[in-house]
């Protein structure tokens, strides 16, 4: 491990970790927007330019914001849960690949932090450690609204986790690999030299599987019971105010943000398109694309669905994701077997 | 000779065994209210959870309590049309018309209201039923899970305030009706407006049936949930769109007409399925009723007088007067000593947005009523919610409490 090589990781960790920092806080302003736009309504547009500068203003009263622990809560629990919620998923971006590669001062530099050859595995093991923190939080606040939150919140994670990863063995099975670099590659081949190998076109169940598990694992609209706002008031925050009520809320973006960058990279191409073999830089611009795509649809949804009710959302994702998704993975395979 | 208790090893046991009982005794109590987003106000109840299920359901009111009914003996007849707004402040028309016909009753004076009045009466009051339907649906909505649906509703009824505004200047609390009729007429752009907002809405409804209604989301969290069968809706006394939405066909418009509403070609609908998602689809049907009946009114409006023609309960035109020495003294006495109310008690209900709404006054021939009390429709469709969510889950519990369309103000006046 030669120096440059660490000043180029140290840089790329500071860029993503900057960027996905401040993708959360565009994409809550977004929301907000968006949603101000779907409802007839203005949305937050007094700070800056369009409200450009209305993340800063929130993370300033974030931050001035007393910091309340309840009297009879865990305390050490209580303080943990919302770094648990938090940390793993920040981490999930070590993995995942933002483009090809260029060449800047002579160095080969990678759109990633780095390429782990399980990095699909890497990125699920993280995503599924953010349970215990949202669990933990219902569980040590001491308080019946956020118990029931967190409870709502396990079962949810648990059971989605399942079809969810059940519905990416197709595109493991097609690339031949757990890396998603190599996932990604195999989608940049063409059919008869146009049309893209975008997994999305012969798996579009598994597509479609895999983004209604990522919006129930991310705990948002219609599957946002454990927060479910006009029952359980505000379900496993209830209690947390100031940066560790932030911390769940950017824990909750950026779960968003990796889910919608999953569904980018494994259906629908990462950062293939028209252009990026000749010019590798439109890489991160077409992934940044798709991945907006998926952001506007989850943004999409909460201004237009009503929420399911607990029981059912737990018998649509065991009766009715899970076996769709074992089907899935049998047809898929009989299409790799098929095809190579 | 005091008792003396000997320690038995068996006693002992059934203690142990009592207290056993007692730790595994799953179930917990929540309270859901007074401050929570989805009571409506400050309804609180008292939730015994057995995980997710429902085990007991304990309304508890009287968080918004304002002493409205005693209030009412202290002030003059007249004075006490501006309280009957704050009670149902969804419906504040509704309110005022129940309260004035029921003086009215009390007068003899019913048959005598000029035919333009109880016109823009019936108008005024069903434009209210879709307004205060319109906060019904975008709160059920919401509390449902659907966010967007309430400003879609409360847009259009935006439109129906603007109206009231341009009459009487209130938009929530409109004080308009009087007793013997209207206060003045209504301004001649008025009913442009009101045929304007009837070519519009239409697509409203049709759009909330697309969004709301279509969402198969939406119909697996009302249909069979919040049940009530018509014998113990009618028990308990469940009135209105609840109680129509259980297969009951009874509308007081219907049933003991007022207003003339017998002459007004409506259909009163009836849907049988006992649950949320029927009283939702009462409530949705009778949005085009109203407006069917609003049509028909705006039809009818005839050049004519607003008040009775009764000095002695009608205050005269401004213009009168300035010209006319006994308009002058009638005028002074109504405003400063009221009229006075033959003794005796008349009790007069009217359909409500929310189910009957009754006004009973016990007059004792002064000019103030002796006793006022109200039948009010939230609180007594209030009184049906534990039946209906026993069994349920917390999440039913708010679909229901939308469906019954409560109103704090009113049930705790």
């Amino acid at each position: 491990m030669t120096l440059e090589m660490f000043v180029e990781w140290a840089i790329k960790m500071a860029v993503i970790f900057f960027l996905v920092l401040t993708a959360d806080a565009y994409v809550v302003l977004l929301e907000r927007r968006l949603l101000g736009f779907i409802q007839m309504r203005l949305g937050p547009n007094r700070v800056g330019p369009f409200g450009l500068l209305q993340p800063l203003a929130d993370g300033l009263k974030f931050i001035f914001k007393e910091d309340i622990v309840p009297l009879e809560a865990d305390k050490v629990l209580y303080v943990l849960a919302p770094m648990i919620a938090l940390v793993p998923a920040l981490m999930t971006f070590s993995v995942i690949p933002f483009g090809d590669k260029i060449t800047l001062f002579g160095r080969e530099i990678h759109f990633h932090i780095t390429s782990v050859n399980v990095g699909l595995l890497v990125v699920f093991a993280l995503t599924s450690l953010g349970v215990y923190g949202v669990a933990l939080a219902g569980w040590s606040s001491n308080s019946k609204y956020s118990l029931m939150g967190g409870l709502r919140s396990s079962a949810q994670m648990i059971s989605y986790e399942l079809a969810l990863t059940l519905s990416v063995i197709g595109p493991v099975l097609f690339a031949g690999s757990l890396d998603l670099v190599e996932i990604v590659k195999y989608q940049t081949d063409r059919w008869f030299g146009i049309i893209p190998k975008w997994n999305i076109f012969l798996q579009p169940i598994g597509f479609l599987i895999f983004l209604t598990a990522a919006i129930a694992e991310t705990n948002r609209v219609p599957f946002d019971l454990p927060e479910a706002e006009t029952e359980l008031v505000a379900g496993f925050h209830t209690e947390y105010s100031s940066m560790k009520f932030a911390m769940f809320f950017i824990a909750e973006y950026t779960n968003m943000i990796t889910a919608s960058a999953m569904a980018s990279l494994l259906y629908l191409g990462g950062w293939d398109g028209p252009g990026v073999s000749s010019f590798p830089i439109l890489g991160p611009i077409y992934f940044a694309l798709k991945v907006f795509f998926f952001l506007f649809l989850y943004i999409w949804l909460r201004g237009t669905l009503p929420r399911f009710r607990y029981d059912q959302l737990m018998k649509f994702g065991w009766k009715f994701l899970i076996p769709v998704a074992l089907a899935n993975v049998v047809f898929v395979a009989l299409l790799a077997l098929l095809l190579f | 000779m005091s008792k003396v208790v000997e320690y038995s090893p068996t006693r002992k046991l059934q203690e142990l065994a009592q207290m056993k009982d007692q730790v595994l005794d799953h179930n917990i109590t929540v309270s859901m209210g007074p401050q929570h987003p989805s009571t409506h106000g400050v309804l609180r109840l008292e939730l015994e959870l057995d995980g997710e299920t429902i085990v007991n359901a304990v309304p508890d009111i009287g968080y918004l309590h304002t002493g409205m009914e005693k209030l009412m003996e202290y002030k003059k007849y007249q004075q006490n049309i501006v309280i009957t707004d704050r009670m149902d402040y969804l419906n504040p028309m509704g309110n005022n018309l129940g309260y004035v016909m029921c003086v009215e009753k009390l007068l003899g004076i019913t048959d005598e209201i000029p035919e333009r009045a109880q016109v823009i009466r019936v108008m005024l009051t069903e434009l209210q039923r879709i307004a205060s339907h319109m906060v019904w649906l975008g709160t059920h909505a919401l509390d449902i899970g659907a966010m967007s649906m309430f400003f879609y509703c409360f847009r259009e009824r935006e439109k129906i305030l603007n109206i009231y505004e341009a009459i009487c200047g209130g938009r929530m609390t409109v004080s308009y009706f009087r007793v013997g009729g209207l206060p003045y007429d209504i301004p001649d752009f008025v009913p442009g407006m009101i045929r304007e907002f009837c070519k519009e809405f239409p697509k409203a409804i049709d759009e909330y049936k697309a969004l709301l209604a279509g969402n198969t989301i939406f119909q697996a969290r009302t249909k069979g949930v919040g049940i009530i069968t018509p014998e113990d809706a009618i028990q308990w006394g469940v009135t209105g769109p609840s109680l129509r939405g259980s297969g009951v066909d009874y509308d007081v418009r219907r049933y003991e007409p007022y207003c003339g509403y017998e002459t007004y070609d409506f259909e009163v609908p009836v849907e049988t399925g006992c649950d949320v998602w029927s009283r939702f689809s009462v409530r949705i049907r009778e949005l085009s009723e109203s407006l069917k009946i609003v049509r028909q009114a705006l039809d009818r409006l005839k050049p004519g007088s607003v008040k009775v023609d009764s000095p002695k309960i009608a205050l005269p035109e401004r213009e009168m007067m300035k010209h006319q020495m006994d308009a002058l003294i009638h005028h002074f006495l109504l405003a400063g000593l009221g009229f006075e109310v033959p003794p005796g008690e008349a009790y007069h209900a009217i359909e409500g947005s929310k189910g009957e709404l009754g006004y009973y006054i016990v007059s004792d021939g002064s000019e103030r009523p002796y006793r006022v009390h109200v039948r009010g429709p939230s609180f007594v469709n209030l009184q049906a919610l534990p039946v209906m969510v026993k069994g349920a889950m917390i999440a039913d519990t708010v679909a229901v409490i939308g469906s019954l369309d409560i109103v704090l103000g009113e049930i705790d006046r």
